[in-house]
C-alpha cells in the first residue's frame, strides 16, 4: 500500500514535461560506485494485513492487572477529551509555526501551554518544551553553566537515575564536570538530601546544585535549604519536579528556584514504551536569552488584531547557528498540547484531586504492607505518591509476581547497589483498593 | 500603530470581529485564551473520592508538612468540557495543516501521515505499555522496535542502529558525542578540534558541533550546487574530527562525488557524518552505510511519515557502521534468544517466533551513555513500523521516485518565472531565488510567501539555504496530486505576474487569513510570553501579576 | 547614500566620532538594515576595555544576529543605556540618538586604518 496518487498517465505527463524518457534518468548523477544494490525490504502490505502485523505485535505485550510502578513514568488517567484534542489533524499534521498566520491554532495553544507551565511553577517564562524531562534538566545544567561562566554541576543523587545518565551525557559535550551529591540511603534514614552534605558539595567553582521534589525515592527534600546552599556560593538552583504534586506541594519559584524542570507526561500523557514524552522548562525572565528550546509571544497585526508567533528566536540554531544555546529545533509540540488540554480539563480542583489520591494510596499500600508484616518503609519522613519499601527477597517475588500479571514497582537494585531487597511502589488516582489488596495477597504468596 | 474597531460578537456568541478590508468586510475569527472561559466552580473531569477504609490506612504515614504544602492553587483554568472542546477546536480551524492543503515546505517532507498509524499507536497493550515493565511483559514493545532497527539498518546500509534520539537534532548530538568518543579512544581525541560543515548547512549541524565542544568551519559550496572538493581537502587534516554534510544538499542536489568525498574524509582520519534529513530522495537509490558514511540520523517524522505536530514530536534514530558501533547510546534492544533470521522471516509473513526473547542490554561498556530517559520516541517508531510495513521495499522506492518526478516538476514549471541558481537535475526539491523580483519589483521573497498564503497553501521555506539569495526551497512530496501541483504552478506564475504589475498587493497579502503580518520586532523587544491574571486581592506583595519586562541577563 | 563625513567607519559597518581623545561609536545605517527590525543589543560594560577589531557585543534583529567589533580600541566610560528599552534607534537614529558607547582612545593613530565618508559609501555601494 502506498500513499502516492500517481497514474500511469500522470507519471508520462510529470516526464514528458521534464523531458526525460525514465524516471531513472534523473538519478544518473549518482555515481555507479555508490548505486544501492539490491535490499531485503519486505513487499508491501495492505491495511488489513498490516493491521494484522500491528495487532501481532501488541499481543505480544502483557498489560499488567495490577501495578505499582512508576519511577519516573506514572499511569494517570488519559481524558477523553485529550485525545480528541491532539487528534485533531489541524494540530496534528501542522508544521513548526514559522507562518504565524496560518499557525495561529498552535501557537495560541502554546502560549497557553506557557502560561500553565509558569502558573504551576511559580516562574516567569517557561519554553514551549523538550524531550523530556532528563533532556530538559541536562539543557538546563549547561544554561546554568552558561550563566555563571563556571564549568561544574552538582546533582543530588536524588534526581531520577536516568536524568543523571543523561546529564553527564550532555555534560560531556562542552567537558562540564558532574558532582554527585548523595543522599541519605541508610536503612531508617531520611532519603533525602543533607544540606550540610550539598554545602560540601556546592563551591565557586560549581554552576547549579540540582535536586528533585520529591526524590526519585518519593521522599520530600528540604527544597528551600537546598536553594540556599546553591546560593550561597553563588550557584543556581536548579529544581526537577512531579507537575501533579504542584497542585499540592509549594511552587519551586516561591522554593528559590532558578531554573525549574519536569517531566511532563503525568499530564494526559500514556506510558507508551518510554515516548514521546514532554520536557517542561521554566526560568526567570532575567535568564530568557540563554534559555534554550522556542518561545511564543504575544503581538498585533497592522490592523490591531491579536497574534502570537516564535519570538526571541535570534536565540536558536536557524539563526544563531554555531553560537546558538542549544541545537534544539523539532520538540515535543504536540505532547504540550496534550498537557495544556490535561490541565484544562482536570482544572485546579481536579489536579488537587489526582495528587490527594495518589498521596492517599501510596500511604495506603505502605500502610497495607507494614499491617501484613511484609515489609517496612526504608525511609522516615514524608513522602508524596512514591514509596521506598523493604521486601525480603524482593527480586525473586517481583518476577513471581510479574508472572502473574502483577508489577509491584520498581525494583531498586536495578539502579542502585545498596538498595536491594527494596521495592518502590507508586500510587496514582487510578490506584483501587482493590488494588492494594491484591499486591497485599500476591506478595504474601510469595513468602 | 492602529487599533482594530471593539470586536463585535455575531449571534452565535463566538467572539467574531468584523474588521473592514479594502471596500469588503471580512470574518474573523477571535478566540480568546483558554483563561477568559474560566469561572469559579466549573469543571470537566472529576475524579473519585478516597474511601474511609484508605484514609484510616493512610493516616498511619507521615502527612505532608505544612512547610511543603501551597498555600495558594495554582489557577489552571475552570471550564466546562464542552466549552474547553470548543475552545481548542476553533483554535485548530485557525492552523494549516497537511490534511488541509498542500505543504511544500523543503527540507521538512510534508507528506500525507496515514491515519493506520495512529489506528497502530493508540492500540492500547502498545500505548499503555510502561518502558520499566518487567522484558517478560514487553516483549510487542521490544520486538517492535527491534524490526525497526533491523529495517532502517537495511534501507541505511548501516550496521547498527540506534532508536534513542528523540529528533534529528538530537540524533546530530549522538553522532557527533560518538564521534568524539571515537577519537578519544583512539588517543586523538585532543588534537581533532574542527568539525567541517559545508555553507549551506542546516543550522542544527554548527549548533551540534559547538554542544560537543567543536570548533565548526565552513566548507564553501561549488557552482554545481555540491560540496566543492579542492576546498575541502584543503580544509582535512589531523585536526579535523567530522564533515557532517547532507545528501542530497539542502539544495537538494546529490554530491554527484560524494565517493571522492568520503574517500577524502576517511583518509584523513575523520568521521563523515550524513544529516539524513532529505533520505525522501534516495530510498532504494543510494544506501549511506553502504556507500561509506559512518553515521547517519533518520527523521522518522520527515522520510518515513509520522506527523509534525505543529513542532514536535519527532524521532531521530541513528544508524553506525562498524567504527562507531561500540559508542552507541545504551541500552540497545537486542534479540537475546533465538536466531535473527528466523525472526525477520516471520516477522515479514506477519508470524511470531515463540522462542524468540528480546531484551535491553545496557552492558556496552564505551557507550556515550544516554541522551535521554528511557529507549527513545516508542509511539513514532509504532508509527513508522506501521509505515515501512505499508510500503514495503518497493513502496519505499516508489515514494523517492514520484518525490523526484515532482520536484523536477516544479523544477521545469517554474523555470521560465523565477531565478533557478542550479539548473540541472535536482532530487526531492528544488531550490529557486526571488532575487528577480526583488530588483525588478522590489518583492522580496517573503512577500510571495505571504501572498501564497492567501491561496490555501502553505508556503515554500523561506530564506535557507543561506546561500541562495532571497531562497525559495520547493519540497511537493510524492503525495500531492498532478492537480495540485499544477494549481501550485499556478498560483506561483500569478504571483510572479503580480508582482510585475501590482506589487502592492502582494506587500498587503496576506489579507485572507485570520491575522494578517503580525509585528514580531515587538514581539521581541518587549516580550509577552505569558498570560498575566488580574491581581487577587490575596496576592502578596511582588506576586508575579503582568508580565515583567526582560532585563538585560545577569552574565 | 552618503554618510556622515565627520565619522570615522570600519569594514564591519561601525562608526567612530573623536572630541579629542573622547570617542563615540555605533553601527551604522547600512548595518541596521541589513539587520532589519533591531531587538536587543547586548551593551560592553562601562569601565571595560576594547581592543580594535575585537567582539564587543551582540546585536539581535528578529531573524539575524550579529556580533560587535570595536572599530577602535579604548576603555568604555559611559554606555548608552537607552537602547534597552528601545533597540529600535539603531534603526531610526543610528548616527544619533543610536550610538552604542563612549570610549576614551587608546591611541588615536587607529583611526588612520579606517575608512572616511566617501570611502565606506564606495565600499557599500
Amino acid at each position: 500500500m502506498t500513499y502516492s496518487p500517481h497514474t500511469t498517465a500522470d507519471r508520462a505527463a510529470m516526464l514528458a514535461a521534464i523531458g526525460v524518457a525514465s524516471v531513472d534518468d534523473l538519478f544518473d548523477d549518482i555515481p555507479q560506485a555508490v548505486r544501492a544494490a539490491e535490499w531485503v525490504v519486505p513487499p508491501p502490505l495492505t491495511e488489513q494485513a498490516v493491521r494484522t502485523e500491528l495487532s501481532r505485535l501488541a499481543s505480544r505485550n502483557r498489560i499488567p492487572e495490577v501495578s505499582f510502578l512508576g519511577a519516573g513514568v506514572y499511569r494517570h488517567l488519559v481524558p477523553a477529551v485529550v485525545g480528541e484534542v491532539i487528534g485533531r489533524p489541524e494540530f496534528a499534521t501542522a508544521y513548526t509555526p514559522y507562518q504565524p498566520e496560518v499557525s495561529q491554532g498552535t501557537l495560541q495553544s502554546i502560549y497557553e501551554f506557557q502560561s500553565l507551565i509558569c502558573e504551576l511553577t511559580g516562574m516567569e517564562v517557561a519554553s514551549a518544551s523538550h524531550y523530556d524531562g532528563a533532556t530538559a534538566t541536562a539543557e538546563a545544567a549547561l544554561m546554568a553553566c552558561r550563566l555563571t561562566r563556571r564549568t561544574r554541576v552538582a546533582v543530588s543523587a536524588g534526581v531520577n537515575p536516568d536524568y543523571r545518565r543523561v546529564l553527564e551525557t550532555y555534560c560531556s559535550g562542552p567537558g562540564v564536570e558532574v558532582v554527585t551529591v548523595p543522599v541519605d540511603l541508610a536503612d531508617g534514614g531520611s532519603g533525602t538530601t543533607l544540606p550540610s552534605t550539598a554545602s560540601g558539595a556546592v563551591d565557586d567553582s560549581v554552576a547549579c546544585l540540582i535536586a528533585a521534589q520529591p526524590s526519585f525515592y518519593g521522599q520530600l527534600e528540604p527544597m528551600r535549604e537546598l536553594a540556599d546552599v546553591a546560593h550561597a556560593a553563588g550557584a543556581l538552583f536548579v529544581a526537577v519536579v512531579e507537575p501533579t504534586s504542584l497542585a499540592l506541594l509549594t511552587a519551586p519559584g516561591d522554593d528559590g528556584a532558578d531554573i525549574v524542570t519536569a517531566e511532563g507526561q503525568p499530564l494526559g500523557i500514556p506510558a507508551s514504551f518510554g515516548g514521546p514524552y514532554v520536557g517542561l522548562m521554566a526560568a526567570r525572565m532575567s535568564s530568557v536569552r540563554q534559555m534554550p528550546g522556542r518561545l511564543v509571544g504575544a503581538t498585533r497585526d497592522a490592523r490591531g488584531r491579536k497574534g502570537y508567533v516564535l519570538t526571541l528566536q535570534a536565540r536558536e540554531q536557524h539563526i544563531r547557528r554555531e553560537k546558538a544555546a542549544s541545537n534544539i529545533c523539532t520538540n515535543q509540540a504536540l505532547m504540550a498540547l496534550a498537557a495544556t488540554a490535561y490541565l484544562t480539563a482536570v482544572g485546579p480542583e481536579g489536579l488537587r484531586e489526582v495528587a490527594e489520591l495518589s498521596t492517599i494510596q501510596a500511604r495506603h499500600v505502605a500502610s497495607a504492607l507494614e499491617d501484613a508484616g511484609l515489609g517496612e518503609r526504608r525511609f522516615s519522613g514524608p513522602y508524596f505518591a512514591e514509596v521506598a519499601v523493604s521486601v525480603p527477597d524482593a527480586a525473586r517475588r517481583h518476577a513471581a509476581l510479574a508472572e502473574r500479571g502483577v508489577v509491584a514497582g520498581h525494583l531498586l537494585e536495578r539502579d542502585e547497589p545498596a538498595l536491594r531487597d527494596t521495592l518502590l511502589l507508586a500510587a496514582t488516582e487510578l490506584t483501587t483498593d482493590d488494588d492494594i489488596a491484591r499486591l497485599v495477597q500476591a506478595l504474601g504468596e510469595t513468602m | 500603530m492602529s487599533v482594530a474597531e471593539a470586536p463585535r460578537s455575531d449571534a452565535s456568541g463566538r467572539g467574531a470581529a468584523f474588521s473592514g478590508a479594502e471596500g469588503g468586510e471580512q470574518l474573523t475569527i477571535v478566540e480568546p485564551l483558554i483563561f477568559d472561559a474560566s469561572r469559579p466552580e466549573r469543571r470537566a473531569v472529576r475524579f473519585p473520592e478516597a474511601s474511609d477504609a484508605a484514609r484510616t490506612a493512610a493516616s498511619g504515614q507521615p502527612e505532608l508538612p505544612a512547610s511543603v504544602r501551597r498555600d495558594r492553587a495554582p489557577r489552571l483554568p475552570e471550564v466546562s468540557e464542552l466549552d474547553l472542546l470548543r475552545h481548542f477546536n476553533r483554535l485548530a480551524h485557525l492552523n494549516h495543516a497537511i490534511d488541509l492543503g498542500f505543504y511544500p515546505l523543503g527540507s521538512c517532507t510534508m507528506k500525507y501521515n496515514p491515519k493506520v498509524n495512529e489506528w497502530a499507536a493508540r492500540l492500547p497493550a502498545l500505548a499503555d505499555s510502561h518502558p520499566l515493565d518487567p522484558e517478560a511483559l514487553s516483549q510487542g514493545s521490544l520486538e517492535l522496535m527491534w524490526l525497526l532497527a533491523e529495517l532502517l539498518k537495511e534501507i541505511s546500509g548501516f550496521p547498527a542502529v540506534s532508536l534513542q534520539p528523540a529528533a534529528g537534532a538530537h540524533g546530530e548530538l549522538t553522532g557527533m558525542l560518538m564521534t568524539r568518543a571515537y577519537h578519544r579512544d583512539r588517543g586523538e581525541g585532543e588534537q581533532r578540534t574542527k568539525v567541517l560543515v559545508p555553507d549551506s548547512a542546516h543550522g542544527t549541524n554548527p549548533a551540534t558541533a559547538t554542544m560537543v565542544g567543536y570548533e565548526a568551519v565552513t566548507i564553501r559550496s561549488n557552482p554545481r550546487g555540491g560540496i566543492d572538493l579542492e576546498a575541502l581537502r584543503g580544509a582535512l587534516g589531523p585536526d579535523v574530527a567530522a564533515l557532517m554534510i547532507t545528501n542530497p544538499s539542502t539544495l537538494g542536489i546529490f554530491e554527484d562525488q560524494i565517493d571522492q568525498v568520503l574517500a577524502a574524509v576517511h583518509e584523513a582520519g575523520a568521521i563523515a557524518y550524513m544529516d539524513g534529513a532529505n533520505l525522501n530522495a534516495i530510498l532504494g537509490r543510494f544506501r549511506p552505510g553502504a556507500a561509506g558514511f559512518d553515521v547517519m540520523h533518520f527523521n522518522l517524522h520527515k522520510t518515513f511519515s509520522t506527523p509534525h505536530g505543529g513542532g514536535g514530536p519527532g524521532a531521530g534514530p541513528v544508524g553506525v557502521s562498524e567504527r562507531l558501533e561500540p559508542y552507541l547510546p545504551r541500552p540497545m534492544v537486542v534479540l537475546a534468544d533465538g536466531d535473527p533470521d528466523a525472526v525477520r522471516r516471520n516477522a515479514w509473513v506477519g508470524r511470531s517466533t515463540p522462542e524468540a526473547r528480546f531484551a535491553l542490554d545496557d552492558d556496552r561498556s564505551k557507550s556515550i551513555g544516554k541522551v535521554r530517559s528511557c529507549y527513545g520516541n516508542f509511539g513514532m517508531f509504532v508509527r513508522a513500523y506501521t509505515y515501512i510495513r505499508s510500503n514495503g521495499g518497493d513502496g519505499l522506492r516508489t515514494i523517492s521516485d514520484d518525490a523526484v518526478l515532482a520536484a523536477n516538476y516544479l523544477r521545469v514549471r517554474l523555470a521560465d518565472a523565477y531565478d533557478l541558481p542550479y539548473d540541472r537535475v535536482c532530487k526531492h526539491e528544488v531550490v529557486f531565488s526571488g532575487k528577480r523580483q526583488k530588483r525588478e519589483h522590489g518583492i522580496s521573497t517573503l512577500d510571495m510567501a505571504k501572498a501564497i498564503l492567501d491561496h490555501g497553501i502553505h508556503p515554500p521555506t523561506i530564506y535557507f539555504p543561506l546561500i541562495v539569495e532571497e531562497a525559495l526551497m520547493i519540497e511537493p512530496t510524492e503525495t500531492e496530486s498532478l492537480e495540485t501541483l499544477d494549481r501550485f504552478v499556478d498560483v506561483m506564475h500569478g504571483i510572479a505576474e503580480t508582482a510585475a504589475t501590482d506589487p502592492e498587493a502582494i506587500r498587503r497579502a496576506p489579507v485572507t487569513t485570520p491575522v494578517g503580518r503580525l509585528d514580531e520586532a515587538a514581539a521581541a523587544r518587549r516580550p509577552d510570553l505569558r498570560h498575566a491574571f488580574p491581581a487577587d486581592p490575596g496576592d502578596a506583595p511582588g506576586a508575579p501579576t503582568a508580565a515583567p519586562t526582560p532585563e538585560a541577563p545577569t552574565a | 547614500m552618503a554618510y556622515p563625513d565627520d565619522l570615522r567607519y570600519s569594514k564591519e559597518h561601525e562608526w567612530v566620532r573623536n572630541d579629542d581623545g573622547h570617542a563615540t561609536i555605533g553601527i551604522t545605517s547600512f548595518a541596521a538594515d541589513e539587520l532589519g527590525d533591531i531587538v536587543f543589543v547586548e551593551l560592553p560594560e562601562v569601565g571595560g576595555t576594547l581592543s580594535q577589531f575585537g567582539t564587543f557585543g551582540v546585536v539581535e534583529s528578529v531573524k539575524a544576529v550579529s556580533d560587535l567589533y570595536a572599530p577602535v580600541s579604548g576603555t568604555v566610560v559611559e554606555v548608552n543605556e537607552a537602547l534597552r528599552d528601545a533597540p529600535e534607534l539603531l534603526n531610526t537614529d543610528p548616527f544619533g540618538e543610536g550610538w552604542i558607547a563612549k570610549v576614551d582612545l587608546a591611541d588615536t593613530a587607529e583611526l588612520d586604518s579606517l575608512m572616511d565618508a566617501a570611502a565606506y559609501a564606495a565600499e557599500t555601494a
